[in-house]
C-alpha cells in the first residue's frame, strides 16, 4: 500500500443559503479550487460525496453530472452515500484507490445544496438517514433522536444544560475567525440557552443548520507528490470506517457511539498514534451532544466525561486539543454530503500552518470523525504534516 | 407640480395578539414576537372587505383634498384580495363615492406593490393632463395560512391618495421602479391561502429590491439618507424596514414614524401607503420623504414627496392613521378571529 498524500484543498468561496449557485455550481467552484491549490491540470478519477441530491433538488448520477461539469470527462466518476458521512466514506473511497496504486491523483469532492426546499421539506430528506421504517415514520426527526441521546447522557452522567450549550459557545467563537463559515459570529451561553426550543433539550443554538456547500481535496502518492507538491504536503496516516445500528433504539447503549469507538481504534492502530498524540480535531458536532459523545469515542476524554471538554476550555483554541476550529458544523455550516471533506480540509490547512487567526501552533497530527445518522456510520481519518 | 392632495388611512377595529395565535398552533410566541418584531395584527370585521376598508379610507381622502368626487378622473385600487375574481373593485368604491359615471377605473394586483403601482399610474394620469384628480388605492384583507407564519403578520388595513395639481400638499419629486422575475411568494388561482419560499423572501426578494430601488431613486436624484426627514419602506415584518434603512444608512428615528406594522401586521399593498398616511399626519412643509415598496414576484416602487405649506390646513380634517391604530381597539380570541376570516363556517 502506497503512502497518501494531500497535495491540495479547496472550498466554495461561502457557505449558506446560495440562492444564485446550483448544485453543479457549488461543487465545481469547490474543486477547481482544490484544482488550483494542488497545481494540477488532470485527475486520473473522482468521487462525488453526496446524502441526497435527489431528495434536495431532484438529481441522481451525479459522479456523471460533476465530472461534465468540471471538464473532466472520461475519468471514473462515483458519487458515494453514507448520509451525512458522504464525505468522509468518499474520502476513504479515494484514499483507497490512491493507496492501491490504481490511481495517482484523485479529486476527492463533497456536496449539498440544502436550501431550494422547505424547512419541512429539508428536515423529511435529512429523516432519510434514520431508520425510515422505525424511526422516521413513527414520527421522530434528527432534533428528537439526538434530544433523546443528550437526556440519556445528561441522566446516567449528569451533563448539564450549560454544557451542551458551551459546545455551541466554543465553536461559534472558532467560526467566528472563518471567513467560509455560513454563520462567523460568536454566540453568548445565555443565548444559547434562551434561544427556540426544539426537542428538548435541545434548543435552535445546539442545531447545525440547513447548508448549502461544497469541499475538495486532491489526494496523491506521497512519493510522487514530493516531487512537485508547491505548499506543504499532509500525509492521511489512516482511514478508517465502521458501522453500528441504523436505529437509535436497536443499540446496547444510547449514550456510546459504537461505530465512532471502532473507527477510532483502527485507525489509531493503523496510524501508531493515540488520542494523547493528537494536536488538533473536528467532529461530526451536528448537535452539541454529539460533539461530547464524539469526544468520550474517540477517548479524548474518558466516558461520561464529555460534558466537561467545552466547559472547561480543553477542546477550545488555546486548549489542550483544539476541536472544531473550523467552527464545525454548528457555525461553518453542514451541507451535509461536504462535512466529511470539509473537515479535511480544515486539518490539512491546520497542518500547513495556514489557518490564521484560528491556527493551532505547531500543530502536526489532527484527526477527522464524521458521523452518519445517530452514529450508524462513522469514518475517522488521522493526518500529519509532513 | 402633480402631487398628493388629500390621503387618508383605514384600520379595522379588531385585533389578534401574536400569543393568541401562537397558543392554538404550540409555537413559541416570545420568539415569533422577537423574530418578526411583532405583537398584533388588524383583522377586517365579517363585513368588511377591500372594498370596504378602501371606501373609509376614499373618504378621508376626499375631506382632505376637499374636493367633488365627480370630478375624479380614475379610481383604481391595488390589492391581492380583491373579492371578486372577475368584476372590478373600484366600481364599488367610484359608486360610493359618488365618482360615477365619469370615472375610470382599474383593479391592480402586484402582491404587496399593488397600491404604488395603482399610484404611480393615477400621478401619470394627473401629469398628462388627462384626468382632473386621480383616486389610488392600496387596500387588502389578507389571509396567511393557519399556522404558517404568514397568519402572524397577514393583516388588513386601506390607503387611498388623490393626486391632482392644485392644492397640492405632497409633491412628487421622482419615481422610480425596480423589478426582476424573483418567485418568492405567490398564489394561484383557486388557491385559499399563499405559498411563499421562506427565507428565499429575504435576502434575495425584499432586500435585493427594495434596497435596489431606494439606492436607484436616490443616486437618480442625487440625494442621501440624510436629505430625507422621513423614509417609509414596505413592512411585512418588523425586522425587514429597519434592518433595510440601516443598510442604506438611515437612522431609527426617520423610519419609526411610519412604521406600523409592530401594532398592524403587513397590510399588503396598503403596507408602506399606510405608512406614508402616518407620516404625512405629522409632516411640516418642506420635509422630504422617501417611500419604497416591495412586492413578491418582484419589484419595488420608490417615490419622493416634498410637503408643501398646505399640509396643516389638511391634516385634522380626518382621522390620522395612528389614532386608528392605538385607540377602539378589540381584540379577539382565535375563535373569533377564525370565523371572522372565514376560516370555519357555520353549517348550512
Amino acid at each position: 500500500m502506497r503512502d497518501v498524500a494531500i497535495l491540495g484543498v479547496g472550498l466554495n468561496k461561502k457557505w449558506g443559503e446560495l440562492w444564485s449557485m446550483s448544485l453543479r455550481d457549488i461543487y465545481v467552484e469547490a474543486a477547481l479550487d482544490a484544482l488550483d491549490d494542488a497545481g494540477v491540470d488532470h485527475i486520473d478519477s473522482m468521487y462525488v460525496g453526496c446524502m441526497t441530491g435527489g431528495m434536495f433538488v431532484d438529481q441522481e448520477h451525479l459522479g456523471c453530472l460533476m465530472a461534465d461539469y468540471l471538464g473532466t470527462n472520461p475519468v471514473p466518476a462515483t458519487r458515494v452515500e453514507s448520509a451525512c458521512s458522504s464525505g468522509g466514506a468518499a474520502l476513504r473511497q479515494g484514499f483507497i484507490e490512491v493507496a492501491s496504486g490504481i490511481s495517482d491523483l484523485v479529486l476527492v469532492g463533497g456536496v449539498e445544496k440544502m436550501t431550494d426546499v422547505s424547512g419541512d421539506e429539508a428536515t423529511h430528506a435529512l429523516s432519510a438517514a434514520s431508520d425510515m421504517e422505525y424511526e422516521a415514520y413513527q414520527g421522530i426527526t434528527f432534533p428528537g433522536l439526538y434530544a433523546l441521546m443528550a437526556r440519556a447522557h445528561m441522566h446516567r452522567y449528569g451533563t448539564t444544560r450549560a454544557q451542551l450549550a458551551h459546545v455551541a459557545v466554543k465553536n461559534h467563537r472558532h467560526g467566528a475567525m472563518n471567513p467560509v463559515a455560513q454563520y462567523p459570529f460568536a454566540v453568548t451561553l445565555e443565548e444559547v440557552l434562551e434561544s427556540v426550543l426544539v426537542a428538548d433539550p435541545l434548543r435552535i443554538l445546539d442545531c447545525s443548520p440547513i447548508t448549502d456547500g461544497a469541499a475538495a481535496v486532491i489526494l496523491c502518492p506521497l512519493e510522487a507528490a514530493r516531487k512537485f507538491a508547491k505548499k506543504p504536503l499532509v500525509k492521511i496516516l489512516a482511514s478508517a470506517q465502521a458501522s453500528s445500528t441504523i436505529a437509535l433504539h436497536s443499540r446496547d447503549d444510547m449514550t456510546w457511539l459504537e461505530s465512532t469507538a471502532k473507527a477510532a481504534a483502527i485507525a489509531y492502530r493503523m496510524a501508531g498514534k493515540g488520542p494523547g498524540d493528537l494536536q488538533v480535531a473536528e467532529v461530526h458536532d451536528c448537535f452539541t451532544i454529539a460533539e461530547i459523545m464524539v469526544l468520550e469515542a474517540l477517548g479524548i476524554v474518558e466516558r461520561g466525561r464529555g460534558g466537561e471538554a467545552a466547559a472547561s476550555g480543553m477542546t477550545a483554541l488555546g486548549g489542550k486539543i483544539p476541536v472544531n476550529t473550523s467552527g464545525g458544523l454548528k457555525s461553518k455550516g453542514h451541507p451535509v454530503g461536504a462535512t466529511g471533506v470539509a473537515q479535511a480540509v480544515e486539518i490539512a490547512t491546520q497542518l500547513r500552518g495556514l489557518a490564521g487567526p484560528r491556527q493551532v501552533p505547531g500543530a502536526r497530527i489532527g484527526l477527522t470523525q464524521n458521523m452518519g445518522g445517530t452514529g450508524g456510520s462513522s469514518v475517522v481519518h488521522i493526518f500529519e504534516a509532513v | 407640480m402633480a402631487g398628493i392632495i388629500g390621503y387618508g388611512a383605514y384600520i379595522p377595529r379588531n385585533r389578534i395578539k401574536v400569543e393568541e395565535i401562537a397558543k392554538i398552533w404550540g409555537a413559541d410566541a416570545p420568539s415569533y414576537k422577537r423574530g418578526l418584531g411583532l405583537e398584533e395584527k388588524a383583522v377586517p370585521g365579517p363585513d368588511q372587505d377591500t372594498i370596504t376598508l378602501s371606501v373609509e379610507a376614499a373618504r378621508k381622502a376626499i375631506a382632505r383634498a376637499g374636493i367633488n368626487p365627480k370630478e375624479i378622473g380614475a379610481v383604481y385600487v391595488g390589492s391581492e384580495s380583491h373579492p371578486y375574481a372577475v368584476k372590478p373593485s373600484g366600481t364599488i368604491l367610484a359608486e360610493a363615492i359618488g365618482a360615477t359615471p365619469e370615472v375610470h377605473s382599474a383593479s391592480f394586483e402586484f402582491a404587496c406593490k399593488a397600491g404604488t403601482e395603482a399610484m404611480f399610474v393615477c400621478l401619470c394620469q394627473v401629469e398628462s393632463g388627462r384626468i382632473k384628480y386621480g383616486l389610488a388605492v392600496g387596500a387588502d384583507t389578507s389571509q396567511g395560512a393557519p399556522g404558517d407564519a404568514l397568519e402572524y403578520s397577514a393583516a388588513a388595513g386601506a390607503a387611498a391618495f388623490i393626486f391632482g395639481r392644485e392644492n397640492v400638499i405632497a409633491e412628487v419629486d421622482e419615481t422610480y421602479a425596480f423589478m426582476t422575475d424573483t418567485p418568492d411568494f405567490w398564489r394561484r388561482e383557486h388557491q385559499h391561502y399563499p405559498r411563499h419560499a421562506g427565507r428565499f423572501t429575504g435576502e434575495p426578494a425584499y432586500f435585493k429590491h427594495v434596497l435596489g430601488a431606494a439606492q436607484g431613486i436616490m443616486d437618480k436624484v442625487r440625494m442621501t439618507p440624510k436629505d430625507f426627514t422621513y423614509v417609509v419602506f414596505h413592512q411585512p415584518n418588523g425586522k425587514f424596514p429597519l434592518n433595510a434603512g440601516k443598510r442604506l444608512g438611515f437612522a431609527k428615528d426617520q423610519i419609526e414614524t411610519g412604521r406600523l406594522v409592530p401594532k398592524l401586521g403587513n397590510t399588503y399593498s396598503g403596507s408602506s401607503p399606510m405608512g406614508l398616511t402616518a407620516v404625512l399626519d405629522i409632516s411640516k412643509p418642506g420635509d422630504k420623504i422617501l417611500m419604497v415598496s416591495y412586492g413578491s414576484g418582484a419589484g419595488s416602487d420608490a417615490f419622493i414627496f416634498t410637503v408643501t405649506g398646505r399640509i396643516r390646513e389638511v391634516q385634522d380634517k380626518a382621522t390620522r392613521t395612528r389614532d386608528m391604530l392605538d385607540n377602539r381597539k378589540v381584540y379577539l380570541d382565535y375563535g373569533t378571529y377564525a370565523k371572522y376570516r372565514g376560516k370555519i363556517l357555520k353549517a348550512e
